[in-house]
Protein backbone atom coordinates (compact mmCIF):
# COMPACT_ATOMS: atom_id res chain seq x y z
CA UNK A 1 0.00 0.00 0.00
CA UNK A 2 1.06 3.17 -0.82
CA UNK A 3 1.61 5.82 1.80
CA UNK A 4 -1.58 8.28 2.04
CA UNK A 5 -1.29 11.37 0.52
CA UNK A 6 -2.18 14.61 2.39
CA UNK A 7 -1.92 18.32 1.23
CA UNK A 8 -1.22 20.76 4.11
CA UNK A 9 -1.12 24.40 3.90
CA UNK A 10 0.87 26.24 6.77
CA UNK A 11 2.02 29.54 6.47
CA UNK A 12 6.04 29.35 5.68
CA UNK A 13 6.13 32.55 7.35
CA UNK A 14 4.04 35.06 10.11
CA UNK A 15 4.61 37.74 12.46
CA UNK A 16 4.70 37.31 16.18
CA UNK A 17 0.73 36.93 17.74
CA UNK A 18 -0.45 37.02 14.30
CA UNK A 19 -3.67 34.64 14.11
CA UNK A 20 -2.76 32.18 10.86
CA UNK A 21 -4.94 29.66 9.36
CA UNK A 22 -4.32 25.79 9.05
CA UNK A 23 -5.76 23.62 6.99
CA UNK A 24 -5.06 19.70 6.02
CA UNK A 25 -6.46 17.65 3.50
CA UNK A 26 -5.86 13.98 3.72
CA UNK A 27 -6.69 10.90 1.12
CA UNK A 28 -8.92 8.43 3.23
CA UNK A 29 -12.02 5.71 1.50
CA UNK A 30 -14.31 7.01 5.13
CA UNK A 31 -15.62 3.29 4.57
CA UNK A 32 -18.29 4.11 6.80
CA UNK A 33 -19.41 0.24 8.10
CA UNK A 34 -22.90 0.29 7.15
CA UNK A 35 -22.49 -0.47 3.68
CA UNK A 36 -22.91 -3.40 1.77
CA UNK A 37 -21.01 -5.05 -1.56
CA UNK A 38 -23.28 -6.27 -4.37
CA UNK A 39 -22.53 -10.45 -2.86
CA UNK A 40 -23.87 -8.50 0.73
CA UNK A 41 -20.90 -9.10 2.32
CA UNK A 42 -20.64 -6.06 5.28
CA UNK A 43 -17.67 -3.88 4.18
CA UNK A 44 -15.64 -2.99 7.38
CA UNK A 45 -15.51 0.15 8.93
CA UNK A 46 -12.64 1.61 7.85
CA UNK A 47 -12.10 5.24 8.76
CA UNK A 48 -9.63 7.84 10.20
CA UNK A 49 -10.78 8.13 14.61
CA UNK A 50 -8.36 11.38 15.53
CA UNK A 51 -6.59 14.06 14.18
CA UNK A 52 -4.40 15.58 16.44
CA UNK A 53 -1.92 19.43 15.63
CA UNK A 54 0.78 19.79 17.94
CA UNK A 55 2.80 22.88 17.42
CA UNK A 56 6.33 22.50 18.85
CA UNK A 57 5.26 19.50 20.71
CA UNK A 58 2.26 20.95 22.16
CA UNK A 59 -1.12 20.28 21.01
CA UNK A 60 -3.00 22.84 20.09
CA UNK A 61 -5.79 21.36 18.68
CA UNK A 62 -7.40 18.03 17.99
CA UNK A 63 -10.46 16.63 16.32
CA UNK A 64 -12.25 13.41 16.45
CA UNK A 65 -13.63 11.41 13.06
CA UNK A 66 -16.56 9.85 12.94
CA UNK A 67 -18.33 7.38 10.21
CA UNK A 68 -20.71 10.49 8.84
CA UNK A 69 -17.22 12.38 7.76
CA UNK A 70 -17.31 11.80 3.65
CA UNK A 71 -14.09 10.50 2.01
CA UNK A 72 -10.85 12.39 1.96
CA UNK A 73 -11.72 14.65 5.10
CA UNK A 74 -10.38 18.60 4.89
CA UNK A 75 -10.21 19.92 8.38
CA UNK A 76 -9.14 23.69 8.95
CA UNK A 77 -8.80 25.50 12.24
CA UNK A 78 -6.93 28.79 13.42
CA UNK A 79 -4.17 29.42 15.71
CA UNK A 80 -1.65 32.09 17.18
CA UNK A 81 2.17 32.46 15.95
CA UNK A 82 4.34 32.30 19.15
CA UNK A 83 7.39 31.24 18.15
CA UNK A 84 9.32 29.60 15.18
CA UNK A 85 9.58 25.88 15.02
CA UNK A 86 6.92 22.90 13.39
CA UNK A 87 3.37 21.88 13.67
CA UNK A 88 2.97 18.68 13.49
CA UNK A 89 -0.30 16.78 12.02
CA UNK A 90 -1.37 13.27 12.86
CA UNK A 91 -4.07 11.20 11.86
CA UNK A 92 -5.05 7.95 13.41
CA UNK A 93 -7.45 5.67 11.97
CA UNK A 94 -8.84 1.72 12.10
CA UNK A 95 -6.64 -1.16 11.06
CA UNK A 96 -3.48 0.89 12.11
CA UNK A 97 -3.93 3.83 9.46
CA UNK A 98 -1.00 5.95 10.84
CA UNK A 99 -0.04 9.07 8.77
CA UNK A 100 2.19 12.29 9.59
CA UNK A 101 2.82 15.60 8.09
CA UNK A 102 5.39 18.18 9.23
CA UNK A 103 5.43 21.62 8.78
CA UNK A 104 8.16 24.61 9.47
CA UNK A 105 7.15 27.98 10.59
CA UNK A 106 9.11 31.09 10.94
CA UNK A 107 7.56 33.77 13.13
CA UNK A 108 9.40 37.06 13.50
CA UNK B 1 -57.67 23.01 -11.93
CA UNK B 2 -58.55 25.79 -13.97
CA UNK B 3 -57.86 26.21 -17.50
CA UNK B 4 -55.45 29.04 -17.32
CA UNK B 5 -52.72 26.62 -14.89
CA UNK B 6 -53.73 23.40 -17.10
CA UNK B 7 -52.07 25.40 -19.65
CA UNK B 8 -49.65 26.49 -18.25
CA UNK B 9 -49.05 23.09 -16.81
CA UNK B 10 -49.28 21.47 -20.24
CA UNK B 11 -47.12 24.09 -21.22
CA UNK B 12 -44.20 23.54 -18.94
CA UNK B 13 -44.42 19.63 -19.66
CA UNK B 14 -44.23 20.11 -23.74
CA UNK B 15 -41.20 22.28 -23.05
CA UNK B 16 -39.36 19.68 -21.48
CA UNK B 17 -40.71 17.07 -23.77
CA UNK B 18 -40.47 18.67 -26.92
CA UNK B 19 -37.69 21.50 -26.54
CA UNK B 20 -37.65 24.09 -29.57
CA UNK B 21 -35.91 22.56 -32.34
CA UNK B 22 -32.32 24.39 -32.48
CA UNK B 23 -30.32 23.93 -35.91
CA UNK B 24 -27.52 24.13 -33.66
CA UNK B 25 -26.05 24.09 -29.99
CA UNK B 26 -25.79 26.99 -27.77
CA UNK B 27 -24.43 30.06 -29.23
CA UNK B 28 -20.78 30.05 -28.32
CA UNK B 29 -20.60 33.53 -26.55
CA UNK B 30 -23.88 31.82 -24.13
CA UNK B 31 -21.65 29.12 -23.00
CA UNK B 32 -20.73 28.36 -19.75
CA UNK B 33 -19.11 26.28 -17.11
CA UNK B 34 -20.62 24.37 -14.58
CA UNK B 35 -18.66 26.39 -12.00
CA UNK B 36 -20.55 29.12 -12.60
CA UNK B 37 -23.47 27.16 -11.49
CA UNK B 38 -21.84 26.28 -8.23
CA UNK B 39 -22.05 27.59 -4.83
CA UNK B 40 -19.29 30.04 -3.68
CA UNK B 41 -17.92 27.41 -1.19
CA UNK B 42 -17.90 24.65 -3.63
CA UNK B 43 -15.98 27.20 -6.10
CA UNK B 44 -13.51 28.30 -3.33
CA UNK B 45 -12.94 24.57 -2.81
CA UNK B 46 -11.82 23.99 -6.25
CA UNK B 47 -9.46 27.49 -6.61
CA UNK B 48 -7.37 26.38 -3.72
CA UNK B 49 -5.01 23.36 -4.26
CA UNK B 50 -4.70 23.18 -0.59
CA UNK B 51 -8.56 22.37 -1.04
CA UNK B 52 -9.16 20.54 -3.91
CA UNK B 53 -9.35 17.02 -2.75
CA UNK B 54 -8.58 16.45 -6.81
CA UNK B 55 -5.23 17.20 -5.97
CA UNK B 56 -4.91 14.54 -3.93
CA UNK B 57 -4.71 12.60 -7.49
CA UNK B 58 -2.94 14.73 -9.09
CA UNK B 59 -0.08 14.26 -6.41
CA UNK B 60 -0.50 10.63 -6.73
CA UNK B 61 -0.11 11.05 -10.66
CA UNK B 62 2.83 13.21 -9.85
CA UNK B 63 4.46 10.37 -8.15
CA UNK B 64 3.91 7.84 -11.06
CA UNK B 65 5.00 9.96 -13.74
CA UNK B 66 8.74 9.26 -12.13
CA UNK B 67 8.03 5.90 -11.22
CA UNK B 68 9.56 3.14 -12.94
CA UNK B 69 7.55 1.22 -14.74
CA UNK B 70 8.18 -2.97 -13.52
CA UNK B 71 8.77 -4.76 -17.19
CA UNK B 72 10.62 -1.81 -18.85
CA UNK B 73 11.76 0.21 -16.51
CA UNK B 74 10.53 2.98 -18.03
CA UNK B 75 8.87 5.88 -16.55
CA UNK B 76 7.07 8.45 -18.00
CA UNK B 77 9.84 11.30 -16.98
CA UNK B 78 11.97 9.32 -19.41
CA UNK B 79 10.45 9.89 -22.21
CA UNK B 80 8.60 13.45 -21.52
CA UNK B 81 10.73 15.07 -18.92
CA UNK B 82 9.51 17.30 -16.72
CA UNK B 83 5.33 17.06 -17.06
CA UNK B 84 4.53 20.16 -15.90
CA UNK B 85 6.50 21.51 -18.94
CA UNK B 86 5.94 18.62 -21.78
CA UNK B 87 2.45 18.39 -20.62
CA UNK B 88 1.13 21.65 -20.73
CA UNK B 89 -1.64 22.31 -23.06
CA UNK B 90 -2.10 18.29 -23.96
CA UNK B 91 -5.18 17.49 -22.21
CA UNK B 92 -6.76 20.56 -23.77
CA UNK B 93 -5.83 18.88 -27.53
CA UNK B 94 -7.77 15.38 -26.38
CA UNK B 95 -9.22 14.11 -28.18
CA UNK B 96 -6.95 13.95 -31.35
CA UNK B 97 -6.67 12.37 -34.16
CA UNK B 98 -3.49 10.09 -34.15
CA UNK B 99 -2.62 9.42 -37.97
CA UNK B 100 -0.45 6.98 -37.32
CA UNK B 101 -3.66 4.79 -35.82
CA UNK B 102 -5.72 6.23 -38.27
CA UNK B 103 -8.13 6.49 -35.57
CA UNK B 104 -9.17 9.02 -32.71
CA UNK B 105 -7.95 8.95 -29.58
CA UNK B 106 -8.06 10.24 -25.99
CA UNK B 107 -6.39 11.30 -23.10
CA UNK B 108 -7.11 8.53 -20.92
CA UNK B 109 -6.34 6.47 -24.46
CA UNK B 110 -3.06 7.62 -24.68
CA UNK B 111 -2.38 7.36 -21.19
CA UNK B 112 -3.18 3.48 -21.57
CA UNK B 113 -1.47 3.23 -24.95
CA UNK B 114 1.75 4.34 -23.40
CA UNK B 115 1.69 2.30 -21.00
CA UNK B 116 1.48 -0.97 -22.57
CA UNK B 117 3.38 -0.23 -25.65
CA UNK B 118 6.14 1.84 -24.05
CA UNK B 119 6.54 1.10 -20.65
CA UNK B 120 5.08 -2.97 -21.07
CA UNK B 121 2.47 -2.84 -18.51
CA UNK B 122 -1.15 -4.15 -18.70
CA UNK B 123 -3.80 -2.09 -19.51
CA UNK B 124 -5.89 -0.63 -16.47
CA UNK B 125 -8.76 0.86 -18.13
CA UNK B 126 -10.11 4.38 -17.92
CA UNK B 127 -11.29 4.50 -14.26
CA UNK B 128 -8.65 2.70 -12.36
CA UNK B 129 -6.84 4.51 -9.56
CA UNK B 130 -3.76 4.98 -11.49
CA UNK B 131 -5.51 6.16 -14.67
CA UNK B 132 -7.24 8.58 -13.26
CA UNK B 133 -4.20 9.77 -11.04
CA UNK B 134 -2.19 10.21 -14.36
CA UNK B 135 -4.99 11.43 -16.39
CA UNK B 136 -5.38 14.50 -13.50
CA UNK B 137 -1.74 15.11 -13.04
CA UNK B 138 -1.58 15.38 -16.93
CA UNK B 139 -5.10 17.15 -17.32
CA UNK B 140 -3.67 19.53 -14.65
CA UNK B 141 -1.12 21.36 -16.63
CA UNK B 142 -3.26 22.81 -18.78
CA UNK B 143 -5.26 24.97 -16.18
CA UNK B 144 -6.63 27.70 -17.50
CA UNK B 145 -5.55 27.20 -21.25
CA UNK B 146 -8.28 26.70 -23.73
CA UNK B 147 -9.66 23.79 -25.12
CA UNK B 148 -8.56 24.00 -28.41
CA UNK B 149 -10.09 20.63 -30.74
CA UNK B 150 -9.17 19.65 -34.20
CA UNK B 151 -12.24 20.12 -35.85
CA UNK B 152 -11.25 19.28 -39.39
CA UNK B 153 -9.31 16.08 -38.20
CA UNK B 154 -12.52 15.52 -36.05
CA UNK B 155 -14.79 16.27 -38.10
CA UNK B 156 -16.73 13.09 -38.77
CA UNK B 157 -16.77 11.91 -35.07
CA UNK B 158 -17.90 15.32 -33.86
CA UNK B 159 -20.72 14.76 -36.07
CA UNK B 160 -21.45 11.15 -35.06
CA UNK B 161 -21.40 12.37 -31.61
CA UNK B 162 -24.08 15.10 -31.87
CA UNK B 163 -26.03 12.82 -33.06
CA UNK B 164 -25.56 11.18 -30.13
CA UNK B 165 -26.30 13.85 -27.70
CA UNK B 166 -29.34 15.01 -29.52
CA UNK B 167 -31.10 10.79 -29.96
CA UNK B 168 -33.39 10.07 -27.69
CA UNK B 169 -32.93 7.13 -25.80
CA UNK B 170 -33.77 5.06 -22.12
CA UNK B 171 -37.29 4.64 -20.88
CA UNK B 172 -37.74 8.77 -20.12
CA UNK B 173 -37.32 8.46 -23.53
CA UNK B 174 -34.79 11.96 -23.55
CA UNK B 175 -31.59 12.89 -25.01
CA UNK B 176 -28.89 14.67 -23.29
CA UNK B 177 -29.92 17.83 -25.24
CA UNK B 178 -33.25 18.05 -23.41
CA UNK B 179 -31.29 18.45 -20.32
CA UNK B 180 -27.83 20.56 -21.54
CA UNK B 181 -28.86 22.35 -24.21
CA UNK B 182 -32.73 23.41 -24.13
CA UNK B 183 -33.18 23.27 -19.90
CA UNK B 184 -29.42 24.27 -18.56
CA UNK B 185 -29.90 26.41 -15.73
CA UNK B 186 -33.28 25.17 -14.77
CA UNK B 187 -32.99 22.73 -12.15
CA UNK B 188 -33.34 18.87 -11.89
CA UNK B 189 -34.37 17.23 -8.71
CA UNK B 190 -32.93 20.31 -6.82
CA UNK B 191 -29.42 20.42 -8.72
CA UNK B 192 -29.11 23.18 -11.01
CA UNK B 193 -28.94 21.63 -14.58
CA UNK B 194 -25.42 22.72 -16.21
CA UNK B 195 -24.61 23.04 -20.23
CA UNK B 196 -23.03 19.70 -19.87
CA UNK B 197 -19.18 21.05 -20.73
CA UNK B 198 -16.33 18.85 -20.16
CA UNK B 199 -13.91 21.57 -18.85
CA UNK B 200 -12.50 19.80 -15.61
CA UNK B 201 -12.39 15.79 -15.66
CA UNK B 202 -11.32 14.04 -14.48
CA UNK B 203 -13.59 15.84 -11.84
CA UNK B 204 -13.76 15.13 -7.82
CA UNK B 205 -17.46 14.78 -7.62
CA UNK B 206 -18.78 15.26 -3.88
CA UNK B 207 -21.42 12.54 -4.62
CA UNK B 208 -18.97 10.02 -5.93
CA UNK B 209 -16.94 11.21 -2.94
CA UNK B 210 -13.65 10.47 -5.51
CA UNK B 211 -12.14 11.55 -8.84
CA UNK B 212 -14.20 10.37 -11.82
CA UNK B 213 -13.59 10.20 -15.54
CA UNK B 214 -16.12 11.86 -18.18
CA UNK B 215 -17.22 8.05 -18.81
CA UNK B 216 -18.13 7.45 -15.13
CA UNK B 217 -20.05 10.88 -15.44
CA UNK B 218 -21.87 9.25 -18.54
CA UNK B 219 -22.89 6.79 -16.77
CA UNK B 220 -24.16 8.30 -14.74
CA UNK B 221 -26.39 10.44 -17.08
CA UNK B 222 -27.68 7.22 -19.14
CA UNK B 223 -28.95 5.59 -15.53
CA UNK B 224 -30.46 8.76 -14.67
CA UNK B 225 -32.10 8.57 -18.28
CA UNK B 226 -32.58 4.69 -17.58
CA UNK B 227 -31.13 3.92 -20.62
CA UNK B 228 -29.10 1.22 -21.17
CA UNK B 229 -25.08 2.11 -20.59
CA UNK B 230 -22.79 1.41 -23.89
CA UNK B 231 -20.86 -1.13 -23.59
CA UNK B 232 -17.19 -1.00 -21.98
CA UNK B 233 -14.62 0.62 -24.27
CA UNK B 234 -17.61 0.89 -26.99
CA UNK B 235 -16.91 3.77 -29.95
CA UNK B 236 -20.16 6.09 -28.65
CA UNK B 237 -17.84 7.22 -25.55
CA UNK B 238 -15.17 8.47 -27.49
CA UNK B 239 -17.61 10.11 -30.02
CA UNK B 240 -19.68 11.80 -27.38
CA UNK B 241 -16.11 12.94 -25.41
CA UNK B 242 -15.20 14.25 -29.06
CA UNK B 243 -18.29 16.35 -28.77
CA UNK B 244 -18.71 17.32 -25.60
CA UNK B 245 -15.12 19.03 -26.15
CA UNK B 246 -15.59 20.55 -29.17
CA UNK B 247 -18.87 22.14 -27.89
CA UNK B 248 -16.78 23.11 -25.22
CA UNK B 249 -14.09 24.76 -27.28
CA UNK B 250 -12.36 27.57 -26.13
CA UNK B 251 -13.90 27.52 -22.96
CA UNK B 252 -10.53 27.44 -20.08
CA UNK B 253 -9.49 23.84 -18.62
CA UNK B 254 -9.95 23.34 -15.36
CA UNK B 255 -9.01 19.89 -14.10
CA UNK B 256 -9.38 18.70 -11.28
CA UNK B 257 -12.79 20.14 -11.24
CA UNK B 258 -15.18 19.81 -8.31
CA UNK B 259 -18.80 19.63 -8.53
CA UNK B 260 -21.74 18.74 -6.04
Amino acid sequence: MTAPRAIVNVPAKARKGEIIAISALIGHVMENGFRYTTTGVLRPRDIITSFVALYNGEEIFSAQFFPAVAANPFISFHTVATESGTIQLRWTGDNGFAATHRAKIAVE
Amino acid sequence: MNAARLFVFIAAFLAVANPPARADDIPLAERRSGYDQMSAALKAMQDDDTANPGMLWVLEGEALWSAKATTAGKACADCHGDGTESMKGVAARHPAYDEKRGQVVNLAGRIEACRVERQGLAPLGPDAKESLALAAYVARQSRNLPITIDEKALATTIAAGRQLFIARQGHLDLSCAHCHEANWGRKLAGLPLSQGHTTGYPLYRLEWQSLGSLYRRLRACLFGMRAAYYPPGATEYLALETYLMWRARGLPMESPAVRP
